[in-house]
C-alpha cells in the first residue's frame, strides 16, 4: 500500500524515510510481521499455553510471596524444634502446613519464598548469558573476518567441554560459594551457546536479499547492523533463552548438590533446598519432594513454552 | 579420508591449548590465588605464601604455565593434593568404572530411544505418541541426582531388588583383570561376580541414560517424521512398494542420520551426567574423583579430569563427523 511516492504529506518524507520504509516492505513481504504471525499460532498452541500458565504460576507466586507466605524463611519454631530430632522431623500441624525443615523452620513458608529465589538464579543466569551472548554473537556477526574468527575460537574451546563441567570448573575456582558465584558459572556455560547461535543467524541475514536491497540503497552499516539483522536474527536466540531458564535452574540444582551451591541454611532456594534434603531422605522425604516438583513443574513449563516458540517462529510452519 | 582425520586431530589441539590456558588463567586470577581457595577460612598470609612455594605458584605466571604444559605433555598432571598420588594414575584406576557405567547408560539410551522415537512417530498424534512425548520432557526436567535417589530409594532400599551403592557386593572376591567388573568376570570364568557387577549396574545406568534417552527419542521421532513427510518415501509408496520395505529401507535408514549425531553428542555428555550419578550411587569412578576434588578444592585433579572430559568430548564428536562421512555418501571429505 504504501508507495515511495508520498509527497502529498504536509512535510515530504526525507529520502531516507522513503529508503526505509521501502527495505521495510522488502523486509515484511507477507504482509503481516512474523512475530504477530508467531504470536497468533503460539495462542492456538495448547502445549504454548500449558506452558505458559506454568510459568505465569511461578512468576505470580514469587511476586506475592512474601504475602502468600505465613513466616519468613529463616526463623526456627520453637514448637516445631521442639519435636525435632535426628530421626524424625515433625510434620503438618496447625500454622505449619508442610511441618518443619530439618532446622525447626516452617517448610511451607520456604517453599513458597524460595520461588523467588529460584526466579532469581534462572532469570539472571540466562539474562547474563544473553548479555554477553549476543554481544559476541552480534560483533561476530556483523563485522566478519579476523573478529569473527577470533571470536568464534574462543567459543569454540567454551563450547567442547560438556556444560555441567564447566559449570563445575568455574564455581569450583571460587574460594566461597554464594549464589553470585552459583549465577556466574551458569551463566558462563550458555554464552557460547547464545553467541553461536546470534552470529549463525546474523551470517545468514547477511547473505538474505533484504540486507543486499539495504545495502544497495545506501543505508549505513550501523543501520543495517541495528535495524536489519539484529532483530531478524533474534528468534533463535529468544527461543534459546526461553530453554535456557530450565537448564539453568536445574544446573543450579546440580551445583548445590556438588556442594557449590549457596552456604547459608537461611537461603529458600528449591535446587539448594532439594540438595540439602538429600541427607534426610530416610527421615523425611517430603522435604526432597516438594522442591523436586517444584523444580520438575517449572523447568518443564519454560521447555514447553520454549519448543512451543520454536516452532511458532519456524518460517516453514508459517501459512 | 586419512588426511581429513589427521587435519581435525591438528584442530584438536588449539582447542585444548586454549582451554588449559582458560583453565589455568582463572586459576590465576583468584583473590590470593589457589592456595587461599583451598586453605579457606584457616587462610594466613604465612600459610599462603608457605603453600604456594609447595605448589610452585610463587614463580611468575608464565613460567608456571610452559612448566604445566611441559609436563602435562608426558602425562604429569601432578599429584592430587588429598591422596598425594599422580592425578594420571588416579584418573587410570578410575577410568575403567566411568567406562562401564556409560556404555551401560548408552545402550540403554540407544536400544530403548530408537525403537521408542520410531513408535511415536509411526504412531503420530495417538495418545501412544502424546505419552512418550510427555515422558521426554519430563525426562529432561528432573534433577539426574534427584532420580538417582528416587531409584535408589525405591528399588534397592524398599523393594532391595538391586543393591544400593558400589560396583561390587563386598564378599564377592573378584579377580581383576581389566577393571571392568562384568568383562572380568567373564575373563576369569567367574560368572557370579559377572553377575554381582550387573545388578549393580542396573540403577546408576538408569540414571544416567535418562537425559540421553529422552533427547533420543525426541530427535528420533522428529527425524522420522520428516523424512516420512518426503519425496522419495511419497515416490516409494506410490510405485507400491510394500510398506514394510519403505519403513526400513527408506525411513528408518535416513532417519537415522541425525539420531548418530545426537548420540555422539550425549557421549560426550555422559562424563558431566556421571559426575551426579557417581555422587549418589558411590560408584568409584571418574565422577567420584571429581566430586572430591571439588568438595576438597584439590585443583591438580580437578583440571586433570576436566581437561579428559574436554579431550573425549572433543574426540567423540570428531568421530561422529566421521561416521557421518561414512553413513552418508552426500556428506564428501574434503
Amino acid at each position: 500500500m504504501t508507495s515511495p511516492r508520498g509527497s502529498l504529506r504536509p512535510r515530504p518524507p526525507t529520502l531516507l524515510d522513503r529508503r526505509r520504509r521501502r527495505v521495510d516492505e522488502l523486509a515484511e513481504a507477507s504482509g503481516r510481521s512474523l512475530t504477530a504471525d508467531a504470536f497468533q499460532r503460539l495462542r492456538r498452541n495448547p502445549v504454548a499455553i500449558v506452558g505458559a500458565v506454568i510459568v505465569g504460576l511461578f512468576v505470580l507466586v514469587s511476586i506475592l510471596a512474601p504475602w502468600i507466605a505465613p513466616h519468613d524463611a529463616a526463623t526456627a519454631f520453637p514448637e516445631l524444634q521442639r519435636t525435632l530430632r535426628p530421626d524424625s522431623i515433625p510434620g503438618a500441624q496447625p500454622g505449619f502446613p508442610l511441618g518443619s525443615d530439618q532446622n525447626g523452620r516452617d517448610f511451607f513458608s520456604r517453599m513458597i519464598l524460595a520461588s523467588r529465589q529460584t526466579l532469581l538464579v534462572g532469570v539472571f543466569a540466562t539474562l547474563i548469558g544473553l548479555v554477553f551472548g549476543v554481544l559476541i554473537g552480534a560483533l561476530a556477526g556483523a563485522f566478519g573476518g579476523w573478529v569473527d574468527t577470533v571470536l568464534m575460537r574462543v567459543t569454540d574451546v567454551l563450547l567442547s567441554i560438556p556444560s555441567l563441567l564447566l559449570a563445575i570448573s568455574i564455581a569450583a575456582l571460587t574460594a566461597k560459594p554464594s549464589q553470585t558465584t552459583v549465577i556466574i558459572a551458569v551463566a558462563l556455560v550458555s554464552v557460547p551457546v547464545f553467541a553461536r547461535l546470534l552470529r549463525g543467524a546474523m551470517l545468514a541475514q547477511r547473505e538474505s536479499d533484504h540486507v543486499l536491497a539495504a545495502t544497495s540503497l545506501g543505508v549505513k552499516r550501523r543501520a543495517i547492523v541495528l535495524r536489519h539483522m539484529l532483530p531478524n536474527a533474534m528468534g533463535p536466540v529468544i527461543v534459546q533463552a526461553t530453554l535456557t531458564l530450565a537448564t539453568s535452574i536445574l544446573d543450579a540444582a546440580a551445583l548445590s548438590f556438588l556442594g557449590l551451591g549457596d552456604g547459608d541454611p537461611a537461603r529458600a532456594e528449591w535446587g539448594l533446598m532439594l540438595a540439602n534434603a538429600q541427607a534426610y531422605l530416610d527421615v523425611r522425604p517430603a522435604l526432597a519432594f516438594w522442591p523436586a516438583i517444584a523444580i520438575i513443574l517449572v523447568a518443564l513449563g519454560f521447555t514447553l513454552l520454549g519448543e512451543a516458540l520454536r516452532e511458532a517462529l519456524d518460517p516453514k510452519g508459517r501459512r | 579420508m586419512l588426511r581429513f582425520i589427521v587435519r581435525r586431530l591438528i584442530q584438536v589441539v588449539p582447542t585444548l591449548l586454549l582451554l588449559s590456558l582458560l583453565l589455568f588463567a582463572w586459576l590465576r586470577s583468584l583473590p590470593g590465588g589457589p592456595a587461599a581457595a583451598l586453605l579457606g577460612d584457616k587462610a594466613t598470609p604465612e600459610k599462603i605464601a608457605q603453600l604456594n612455594t609447595v605448589l610452585g605458584l610463587d614463580q611468575p605466571v608464565p613460567v608456571q604455565y610452559v612448566r604445566f604444559l611441559g609436563r602435562a605433555v608426558t602425562g604429569d598432571f601432578g599429584n592430587s593434593l588429598i591422596t598425594g598420588e599422580p592425578v594420571t594414575t588416579e584418573i587410570a584406576r578410575a577410568l575403567p568404572a566411568t567406562i562401564e557405567l556409560s556404555i551401560a547408560a548408552l545402550l540403554l539410551a540407544v536400544l530403548l530411544g530408537i525403537p521408542l522415537g520410531y513408535v511415536a512417530a509411526r504412531y503420530r498424534g495417538r495418545p501412544l505418541d502424546t505419552t512418550t512425548v510427555i515422558a521426554t520432557l519430563v525426562g529432561v526436567a528432573v534433577p539426574v541426582f534427584f532420580l538417582g535417589y528416587l531409584l535408589k530409594q525405591f528399588f534397592a532400599v524398599d523393594l532391595g531388588w538391586f543393591p544400593p551403592s558400589g560396583r561390587q557386593a563386598v564378599g564377592i572376591d573378584a579377580t581383576h583383570v581389566t577393571g571392568f567388573a562384568v568383562l572380568d568376570g567373564l575373563l576369569t570364568r567367574e560368572f557370579d561376580a559377572s553377575w554381582d557387577a550387573l545388578v549393580h549396574l542396573v540403577l546408576p545406568a538408569i540414571a544416567l541414560a535418562t537425559i540421553p534417552l529422552a533427547v533420543i527419542v525426541r530427535i528420533t521421532r522428529a527425524s522420522v517424521l520428516d523424512v516420512m513427510g518426503s519425496d522419495f518415501v511419497r515416490t516409494a509408496n506410490s510405485k507400491g512398494l510394500a510398506p514394510r520395505i519403505v519403513r526400513e529401507r527408506h525411513v528408518l535408514r535416513n532417519a537415522l542420520l541425525p539420531v548418530s549425531t545426537t548420540i555422539g553428542l550425549q557421549t560426550g555428555l555422559l562424563l558431566a551426567g556421571a559426575v551426579l550419578t557417581e555422587k549418589v550411587f558411590v560408584w568409584g569412578g571418574l565422577g567420584t574423583l571429581l566430586a572430591q576434588a571439588i568438595e576438597r578444592r584439590d585443583y591438580p585433579r580437578l583440571q586433570a579430569v576436566v581437561l579428559l572430559g574436554a579431550l573425549v568430548y572433543v574426540i567423540v564428536n570428531l568421530l561422529v563427523d566421521l561416521s557421518y562421512a561414512i553413513i552418508d555418501p552426500r556428506v564428501r571429505v574434503r
